[in-house]
């Protein structure tokens, strides 16, 4: 019995499995992590979720590539080497907007996705942290840590009577591991 | 709940009868977890040896030089900067399919992106390899990247639409890559928890370690509003800045300042022409009738016709400001347009682009599934002709007439644009069978609120006025994969 350590509720429709969230919190049970196939708009309220600071950097990167790319295209045509074309002025701004504009977008582009795969600890190879291999298909998964729980009888019984049609108690913490 | 109410009045995004989440990903997944069938092959083999032609092509050039095409010292830009042009154009739709619908939260691109998206990629990838090929030392291809003066070259001139473009094109190739990848990590990531062996760990390693937990979906989200948010005004300048390549000139018939709004309209015309041409095939082949409904057939033709509207509208400007202008070489540009030695391919252009398409104007057209791939198809060819016409009737023609020339391809100018489509379908064939053609984890967002079976629970309950699910099922008429039978009892 100790050696579970993790107990999840399978359900196979999401508002049931937000009914099911609501009835864990109503008995004051701690949820590790709730594992979807698809966003479910609503839930980070419930589990106290902050928002995501993800804009911020977007913006920020965004500024640094709109200053890199007007910082470069000036020292270049005006500084370092100012070249005569028909007498026109070297800092001709309106042709350096379109390239400032896309550097923008680049920066905040690939400031923000890395910034996300950072924080999300997503790179190529990661091994996969997976508790539910229908997780990422047709099963709406509710985690909980078994080692903070005394009654895991009325656990069950309560995923059972929000709709969770299977309930696994796993004595690993991830499936994904060979 | 009443978070997935929708009006009964709208159309379903989703049909069949029992769609559930598993289903869904079974039936997208079908050509990706099984061998392929004859017509893959056949599709395939075709398309490949499309890419060996254009291989040929392009290997010939660059050991022969660019003399090898029918360029001439009046006309020297032609096919190449036509196919460039063409493509960077069809690769309109994808971005925006994916990020302006998402910004105006129609939820029907939910369904297209996935596959729109790739078909941008890659039509930009065989607009790049035209940019390349045109150089005539590709070799020296690294020269338009702002280097230091040591490296050959003073710096680029940063006042110069070709840099502008080589900034533009990379940055659109690069952020839409970023984004249909991102929006490809849970659908890569089902694969992989569907998979044994060494598939599993070649899904894995794509996948990124995507597990689906609420932060990492908090966040997916986050970060495709913003790209979304970004990609739009993207999408737009992208086809500006390629419009500006000719309107900065100082040849007539380009020197136009309606060309910005002008190309992207047609950017995004030929780009859903070509969506539209590609999904009316997949989804017969791949079986997904139930994904990319009539509706979606119905709302890209309807697209199709307003911005044809919009390029017939420009096309018609343009003439009339040429001969507003009063001046000389303008209107002369414009004469040996429509009634000069390229006259045919001016009014090939005008007759796919501006007329056909008017045909969608009928519901019975619009819906028709054999009429909307073969108008998509004439306005493929309508718009390569609209930029070859843009190219070669402006250039050939110059202002000192002893130097009047002709243009004609030669064997490598046809196969390298034959091959170029080939590059494209083999590219686009690998992709439906590797990856998810349908974006599975945002379909399933609308299984309880748009779909058929969900609508049509609602009107079996009552829940809905009569004369509202009268008007429903009505406009389920146009559906090929509605039984109208099935509501006859309800």
């Amino acid at each position: 019995m100790s050696d579970i350590k993790y107990i999840l509720g399978l359900f196979d429709d999401p508002d049931e499995m937000m009914h099911g969230i609501d009835q864990l919190q109503k008995n004051n049970i701690g949820i590790y992590d709730v594992y979807t196939p698809m966003p479910i708009h609503g839930i980070e309220n419930k589990l106290g979720v902050k928002r995501s600071r993800l804009p911020i950097v977007a913006f920020f990167c965004g500024i640094t590539g709109t200053c890199t790319a007007l910082s470069m295209i000036f020292y270049m045509m005006v500084h370092d080497w100012p070249m005569n074309i028909g007498g026109k002025p070297n800092f001709a701004l309106p042709d350096f907007i379109p390239i400032t504009f896309e550097l923008t977008v680049l920066f905040c582009a690939f400031g923000m996705v890395g910034a996300f795969f950072y924080r999300t600890h997503l790179f190529p190879g990661r091994a996969p942290r997976v508790m539910e291999l229908r997780a990422t298909a047709d099963r709406f998964v509710i985690a909980i840590n078994a080692n903070q729980i005394k009654d895991r009888d009325k656990i069950d019984s309560l995923l059972k009577d929000a709709g969770a049609i299977e309930i696994k108690h796993n004595d690993k913490k991830y499936v994904s591991y060979e | 709940m009443s978070s997935h109410h929708e009006s009964i009045l709208r159309e379903p995004l989703i049909t069949g009868k029992n769609i559930t989440y598993s289903r869904i990903t079974d039936e997208v997944l079908l050509p990706v977890e099984n061998k392929p069938n004859r017509a893959w092959w056949i599709g395939f083999i075709v398309a490949a040896a499309g890419a060996c032609l254009w291989l040929f092509a392009v290997s010939y050039t660059f050991w022969t030089g660019i003399g090898s095409w029918g360029l001439n010292k009046t006309v020297g830009w032609a096919w190449d900067i036509t196919g460039f042009v063409w493509w960077v154009g069809i690769g309109h739709a994808g971005t925006l399919i994916s990020a302006v619908l998402l910004l105006f939260r129609q939820n029907w691109r939910n369904s297209i992106n996935r596959s729109a998206e790739a078909m941008t990629i890659f039509a930009v990838i065989c607009a790049a390899t035209y940019v390349v090929s045109h150089m005539g030392r590709p070799w020296l291809a690294y020269w338009p990247l702002p280097l230091p003066n040591q490296f050959g070259s003073l710096w680029v001139n940063f006042n110069s639409p070709l840099v502008w473009d080589v900034f533009a094109i990379s940055t659109y190739f690069s952020v839409s890559l970023v984004f249909w990848y991102v929006g490809l990590l849970p659908d890569i990531a089902t694969i992989r928890d569907r998979a044994v062996g060494s598939r599993r760990k070649i899904y894995s390693i794509l996948s990124f370690g995507w597990t689906g937990s609420v932060k990492s979906w908090q966040r997916f989200e986050a970060v495709s509003l913003i790209l979304a948010g970004v990609a739009t005004p993207l999408v737009l300048s992208v086809h500006t800045i390629v419009s500006m390549d000719f309107a900065t000139s100082v040849i007539p018939g380009w020197h136009t300042t309606i060309f910005p709004p002008y190309f992207v309209a047609g950017a995004i015309f030929s780009g859903f022409a070509m969506v539209q041409t590609l999904l009316l095939v997949t989804r017969k082949v791949l079986g997904l009738e139930n994904y990319i409904t009539m509706f979606h057939i119905e709302s890209m033709n309807k697209i199709i016709v307003l911005t044809g509207s919009i390029v017939g509208v420009a096309y018609l400007t343009e003439l009339f400001v040429a001969w507003y202008s009063g001046a000389e070489y303008e209107q002369y540009a414009f004469l040996n347009r429509v009634s000069g030695p390229y006259a045919w391919a001016y009014w090939i252009m005008m007759t796919c682009n501006v007329i056909t398409p008017q045909l969608f104007w009928f519901k019975k057209i619009r819906t028709s599934i054999a009429i909307s791939w073969i108008l998509s198809i004439i306005v493929n060819i309508g718009m390569w002709f609209e930029r070859f016409v843009i190219i070669v009737t402006s250039l050939h023609r110059d202002y000192l007439p002893s130097s009047w020339a002709m243009f004609y391809p030669t064997w490598v100018d046809i196969s390298i644009f034959i091959g170029s489509i080939g590059v494209f379908f083999t590219l686009f064939l690998l992709f439906i069978r590797v990856l998810p053609s349908v974006a599975m984890a945002e379909v399933r967002l609308l299984v309880k609120s748009s779909s058929e079976q969900a609508k049509k629970k609602l009107i079996e309950e009552g829940k809905v006025k009569a004369h509202e699910a009268e008007f429903y099922v009505e406009s389920l008429d146009k559906y090929d994969s509605v039984e109208q039978s099935d509501y006859v009892k309800v």
